[in-house]
């Protein structure tokens, strides 16, 4: 299956979609194919930084139930998550981030809510769905949070076989209660590789395939997002998003050049710098430029 | 370099550092709270453990992270979870200190990143809670770094994003939070600041070299607590410095210079 396959078949207009991760291990091929493909009204779960960012300015996102959303990181606040807030363009409901791990877990479970003891006494509280009761067994005020079961979650993985047993490098964040929890799970990967040599370590799969409805190679398919193991944050074409988005002008130029301009990922990659640009965010990753900070390797 | 001219930042990096301890572990928010945690790690707590609400635990940070969730939060690191694995560390209590940044702090050590404004039609729109509630909710003593500005210590927040002591003495418990965690101290670039323990309000500890009480109280936007003797934070050291500005950020991408 391609990228424009799985997202024309699983992801529809009023979809309630997660995508994995922040900041790294993004399936960002498939973020930029639901903008070409100008899907409407989607939910989104738990926020994201440029990812984010790029749905909401493309007019995708009618609601988000965040838990960080509208910034990145170091790098600033997000020019397009303010407009479309004052502009009322989208309904945002507030979670802290553990709390939408956990209504995922509790999705992954197959039980309705689950108790966390975050959130209580705030308005983040008072904004959310969350509630609070009274524990049957000791008496003590738990908070309860729903579960959370998406339509579509999309993640992306280092690697796969065809059936969509997959593997992470690193931390998994959420994306492993995603997957369980969500109706439809489309994996993208930096590598797809033989069933053999995932059955040689099957203590390495964190998602089975049994989950799994659709999975696409996509090499670099982060990008610009992190991909530990792999290659770095692009911070050029983070901060030209920043400046860019500014203005609706500078969102339409930068979307015209980056994913209505090109027919597909790979065209992408191209437009960004090609195999020079990927290269030297690879050596970045893997601390081998020079340049780097490596002298503060503990 | 020039070690004897420091920042007022940089002030506030080193004598955050300083209150993390040996062989306890933190949670580390974004910004200057990474810095301080791996200056820690550096010069009197080797063993502070780092974790990361993304999943890294025990990552010897080569380069700065530049968010919570890059790669650089679990290099080298004992493990690569996930989040549920290490905030639920902090709910069973096995996380000492967090580590937070804020746009607004008020006495009792509530913080506000979601909104500066009316929540409907904010004047500035922030990233939320992201992980702060819950490091806030779960830690057993948590530290505040922000820069001491009236705007930023106010009287009342715009909103509650991250518990402190709420509305004072017994209130977490109230709400049902666990029992003994909560504030702990507040950096700034101007002072050092803790909590009265009767009354939960902010409390002034020391002062900054060069900087008086007065331009403490002037810059805060509440009544501060401050006891019969405001001590001098020491400065920062030559080798403090040094660690700083040529191993954790070269660039200078937090601490701009």
């Amino acid at each position: 299956m391609t990228i424009k396959e799985a997202v024309g078949k699983f992801v529809r207009d009023g979809s309630y979609i997660f995508f994995g991760f922040f900041g790294a291990r993004v399936p960002m091929a498939i973020v930029y194919e639901i903008v070409r493909q100008r899907k409407k009204n989607l939910d989104v779960g738990r926020g994201g930084l440029y990812d984010l960012d790029i749905l909401i300015a493309s007019g995708c996102v009618k609601r988000l139930d965040r838990g960080y959303g509208g910034g990145f990181e170091v790098l600033g606040l997000s020019p397009v998550f303010r407009r479309a807030v004052s502009n009322r363009e989208i309904k945002v409901v507030e979670w802290s981030n553990t709390a939408f791990a956990w209504r995922l877990k509790a999705g992954a479970m197959g039980i309705p809510f689950i108790p966390i003891r975050t959130m209580m006494g705030t308005d983040t509280f008072r904004h959310s769905a969350a509630r609070l009761v009274k524990c049957p067994y000791t008496g003590v005020k738990l908070c309860i949070v729903p579960a959370c079961n998406p339509d579509v979650a999309m993640i992306h993985v280092n690697r796969c076989d065809p059936y969509g047993n997959a593997q992470i490098d690193g931390i998994t964040v959420y994306d492993i209660e995603a997957a369980r929890a969500s109706r439809r799970v489309i994996i993208t990967a930096e590598r797809i590789v033989d069933e053999d040599s995932i059955r040689r370590e099957p203590w390495r799969t964190c998602i089975p395939h049994f989950y799994v409805d659709a999975v696409v190679e996509v090499p670099w398919g982060s990008h610009p997002s992190n991909m530990p193991g792999e290659y770095y944050i692009d911070e050029e074409i983070f901060n030209e998003w920043i400046a860019q988005s500014k203005t609706r002008e500078g969102v339409e130029a930068f979307l015209n050049r980056y994913v209505f301009g090109v027919e597909d990922f790979d065209g992408y990659l191209e437009a960004v710098g090609g195999l020079r640009k990927l290269k030297r965010l690879r050596d970045i990753e893997l601390l081998r430029n020079a340049k780097t900070n490596t002298r503060c390797s503990a | 370099m020039n070690y004897e001219k420091y920042r007022p930042v940089e002030m506030m990096v080193v004598a955050a550092s300083r209150i993390l301890e040996d062989k306890k572990s933190v949670f580390v928010g974004t910004g200057l709270p990474m810095i301080a945690a791996i200056l820690a790690q550096k010069t009197h707590a080797q063993r502070l453990l780092l974790m990361f609400e993304a999943g890294g635990v025990g990552a010897r940070v080569p380069t700065l992270p530049l968010g919570v969730g890059d790669s650089r939060t679990f290099y080298r690191a004992t493990m690569a979870g996930s989040m549920c694995d290490v905030v639920e560390a902090s709910q069973t209590g096995f996380v000492d200190f967090g580590f937070l940044g804020g746009a607004q702090i008020d006495k009792y050590g509530n913080l506000n990143a979601t909104c500066i404004g009316e929540y409907d039609s904010p004047k500035v729109t922030l990233p939320g809670s992201g992980g702060g509630n819950d490091i806030g909710s779960l830690c057993w003593r948590t530290i505040i770094t922000t820069m001491h500005e009236k705007r930023r210590f106010v009287e009342k927040l715009d909103f509650v994003t991250t518990p402190g002591y709420l509305t004072g003495p017994g209130a977490r418990e109230e709400a049902g939070l666990p029992k003994g965690t909560g504030p702990y101290r507040v950096v700034t670039d101007l002072a050092v600041l803790g909590y009265d323990e009767m009354t939960k309000r902010m409390m002034l500890i020391s002062v900054h070299p060069e900087v008086t009480v007065q331009q403490v109280v002037d810059n805060t936007g509440f009544q501060l607590v401050i006891p019969r003797t405001v001590r001098v934070t020491d400065p920062p050291t030559s080798e403090e410095l040094r660690i700083m500005r040529e191993e954790i950020d070269p660039k200078g991408i937090y601490i701009s210079r």
